[in-house]
């Protein structure tokens, strides 16, 4: 216990700011998603052939190993000068969100009640209101449920972002199997299952308090 | 053809082309010479691979099947929410985090690997068998019961049919999650592919990064693709569902 | 036969869910369990087959008290068939229907014989659908298949808890007619759930109409809807109960008690209808259509004379509310 106390007051403040940059990393991979899985979601709705096609790259990106997508993208970044470090990290992030984003806005987009849609319609309201109004409000249970996916998804892979330099709590954990230091291992362990059981309960919590669950 | 037919096929096109073109560079760039000019180690790395997913997924599925079982037993049902608490914190852990775990505890290399990896791979095979049985229609249970049928009975012939699907959407999370994770085998001295993978960003080596990424990378689709295929074979016709993993 | 004998199941706290009730199912019958949610008629069929515990008194099945017997071999005697149908997805239509069988070590020929009668007697052709998955089927086609898999191993005695309850309207009585149909030729001893007023007046030899874990009132449905005992059963039945009993009364019976007016031929467009029909059936088309006559034919399509909306009138009052009765407040 001593040992424990010494060594987080040696190190609290760089888990703190490791804890941030991973925050970091994560939330703007998945602020980036967002903004193409959403609206390639909705529109998938509209168009059933490329709805297909494109799940399943998705489903096949995300099968792809972590560690060895890296390994296929650093060649290919290097080609631009940013081979090892922050960039391939973070394209690799928001290449694994895309799958529970678009399918989650996919499927809750088509399961929003046709009576409802007909109601929408009924009162005169344009496709982009209908969208606004009423689609998306009723979807949106589902789509931050895709989003929480992610974001857990997103936190674990993230570590493993340190092996090429991108930082994040990852590198607690690296530096530990380096050194033989069980401290460090299980720090960075614990702080990337806490930060990503946190995220999973405050994404929930927002869900439950602007969304009506009918999901 | 109509436009969004036209989209759709070009897309489809344009994702081939893409691949097309990764592969036509890699070979033009020779950088899957490694695995032609180093051929016996890249199989002594593959078996080992192979080896570790196998073995844990393997150890994985026989014990966690069972402890599924066990759970949703009526005289084990108090203990689910509890055990599920711990099962889901436990995914939340990420798996280079077990690894480490694993070997701050029993060491370096392969066994320790291989146990970090059926260790977390209990996880989605438990979490699918509970999640299929819950998810069969409690009348069909009455009704068995109510024509006579003894709990064994249930079990193997409603029971675990029903939730096959669920079951084997589980294993092949597990087993397409363990190929990846024992590409990082490597950091704790356990071998595969990782090797390659590792050696090729500490030296810069496009060549290793690529002989070892791809392979394993068609690995984990392969056995995707595969296990795909045993769930249609396997899952009887009737209760054939989408479950999502 | 099932005999109730003081049968009562209370939970912890004290709360009864059944008390005391005392009835007997005499073979070949239907008695109907009828009466509001949670007035414990489920809970009384389950606990025949012991899929719930009786706390006092005995069930007797077949001259034999049911705890007496290993609940699973007196589960495989008894024909069970739920609203929500429970056939397995994962068998096929076969092998549903033939489970039973199957757990009683039948062999593959007997079987397969059995099979085919039995989807015989439900008026579905044995080769298509033997093949099949419950999933592929309509809603009125599973519920079938649910009665014949409780017939499989031929029980004496059969429970059916609210079996058409899920279907809709026009199905539902079909399917009912369709039962009464195959229990003509099977003769089960059968205790039959339903909310349904109508449902019970139909199906039943006798109602028990059941509140708060209680019998109000054992009764042929005629007698019950004649002389109901008290209030509740009064209620329960509703002021139009007169209109509901005309279902259990044929235009012959009719014919038999009060006689047929002449048909009188000015008047046009009458329809025509058969001396069988239940006179419930038979008002409801005095009332749509313009004229004010049907004619009554009997099975050859002889025409027996005609019945108005006064001859109707007439008997419900002389046959069913002429008699006098303990409590008529409804």
């Amino acid at each position: 216990m001593q040992e424990w106390i010494r060594f987080l007051e040696v190190n609290s403040p760089r888990i703190l700011e490791l804890t941030i940059e991973h925050t970091m990393l994560v939330a703007l991979a998945i602020i980036v998603a967002l903004l193409i899985g959403v609206p390639l979601g909705i529109y998938l709705t509209t168009n059933e052939y490329l709805a297909g096609i494109v799940l399943q790259v998705a489903s096949i990106i995300l099968t792809i190993p972590s560690i060895a997508l890296f390994g296929v993208m650093i060649p290919l970044f290097s080609l631009i000068n940013q081979g090892i470090g922050y960039v391939p990290a973070f394209v690799a992030l928001v290449l694994y969100s895309q799958l529970p984003i678009i399918r989650n806005t996919y499927t809750a987009i088509k399961n929003v009640n046709p009576e409802m849609r007909d109601a929408a319609i009924g009162v005169g309201m344009k496709t982009h209101q209908r969208l606004l109004r009423v689609e998306i409000p009723n979807a949106l249970p589902v789509i931050m449920a895709g989003i929480r996916t992610a974001v857990v998804l997103n936190i674990g892979i993230g570590t493993i972002a340190a092996y090429i330099g991108a930082g994040g709590l990852g590198v607690l954990i690296t530096q530990g199997i380096g050194r033989g230091d069980n401290y460090l291992i299980i720090s960075g362990s614990l702080a990337v299952a806490l930060l990503a059981l946190f995220a999973d309960g405050i994404l929930l919590m927002i869900q439950k308090r602007y969304t009506r669950s009918n999901a | 053809m109509n436009t969004k037919k036209f989209i759709g096929y070009s897309v489809r096109f344009m994702i081939y082309a893409l691949v097309i073109f990764f592969f036509i560079w890699a070979i033009q760039n020779q950088y899957f010479n490694y695995i032609f000019s180093q051929s016996s180690t890249f199989l002594v790395l593959l078996r080992q691979h192979i080896e570790i997913v196998l073995v844990s997924s393997l150890i994985a599925v026989a014990i966690a099947l069972p402890a599924g079982i066990l759970i949703t037993r009526p005289r084990f049902r108090k203990a689910e929410w509890f055990v599920s608490m711990i099962v889901n914190f436990g995914q939340s852990i990420p798996s280079l985090a077990v690894l480490a775990l694993m070997m701050s505890i029993l060491g370096i290399g392969f066994k320790t690997a291989v146990f970090a990896l059926f260790i977390y791979s209990i996880l989605p095979i438990f979490r699918n068998t509970v999640a299929g049985i819950n998810s069969i229609d409690p009348n069909m249970v009455d009704a068995a019961k109510g024509m006579g049928m003894k709990p064994s009975q249930i079990l193997f012939r409603i029971e675990l049919p029903n939730a096959a699907y669920s079951i084997l959407a589980g294993v092949r999370t597990a087993v397409v999650l363990n190929i990846g994770t024992a590409a990082l085998a490597y950091v704790i001295g356990g071998g595969g592919l990782g090797v390659w993978i590792f050696t090729g960003i500490q030296l810069f080596d496009n060549g290793y990064l690529i002989s070892g990424a791809v392979p394993v990378t068609l690995m984990a689709v392969l056995a995707d693709f595969l296990l795909r295929r045993l769930e249609n074979i396997v899952v009887p016709k009737g209760s054939r569902r989408s479950v999502e993993t | 036969m099932i005999k109730f004998d003081h049968v009562t199941k209370s939970y912890e706290g004290g709360i009864n869910a059944v008390k005391d009730v005392n009835f007997t199912v005499e073979k070949g019958n239907i008695v109907v369990l009828l009466g509001p949610s949670g007035c414990g008629k489920t809970t009384l069929l389950r606990m025949v087959n012991r899929l719930e515990s009786i706390t006092k008194g005995t069930i007797n099945v077949n001259g034999q008290n049911s705890m007496e017997l290993n609940e699973i071999d007196l589960r495989k005697k008894i024909g069970y068939v739920i609203q929500s149908n429970g056939l397995f997805p994962n068998m096929t239509i076969e092998d549903n229907v033939m489970i039973v069988p199957d757990l009683l070590g039948w062999s593959k020929k007997e079987k397969r014989e059995r099979f085919y009668s039995l989807m015989g007697l439900i008026g579905l052709n044995a080769d298509d659908y033997r093949k099949r998955y419950p999933n592929e089927l309509s809603g009125g086609q599973q519920q079938r298949i649910g009665v014949a898999r409780a017939l499989a191993a031929d029980p004496p005695v059969m429970l059916m808890d609210e079996p058409f309850g899920a279907l809709d309207p026009i199905i539902r009585e079909k399917i009912q007619d369709e039962f009464l149909h195959i229990q003509r030729e099977v003769k089960k001893t059968i205790l039959f759930v339903s909310h349904d007023i109508d449902e019970a007046i139909k199906m039943a030899d006798k109602i028990v109409l059941m509140r708060g874990g209680e019998i109000m009132q054992f009764d042929t449905p005629s007698e019950m809807l004649a002389h109901p005992k008290n209030d509740f059963v009064s209620q329960f039945f509703g002021k139009d109960r007169a209109i509901k009993s005309l279902s259990l009364h044929t235009v012959k019976k009719l014919q038999d008690i009060i006689g047929l007016v002449e048909f009188d031929e000015t008047i046009q467009d009458t329809k025509t209808i058969n001396v069988n029909q239940d006179l419930r059936n038979t008002l409801s088309m005095l009332m749509n259509q313009e004229a004010d006559q049907v004619i009554v034919t009997d099975d050859n399509g002889r025409q027996l004379g005609a019945i108005t909306i006064d001859l109707v009138q007439k008997y419900l009052h002389f046959e069913i509310k002429g008699k006098p009765s303990v409590a008529q407040k409804g």
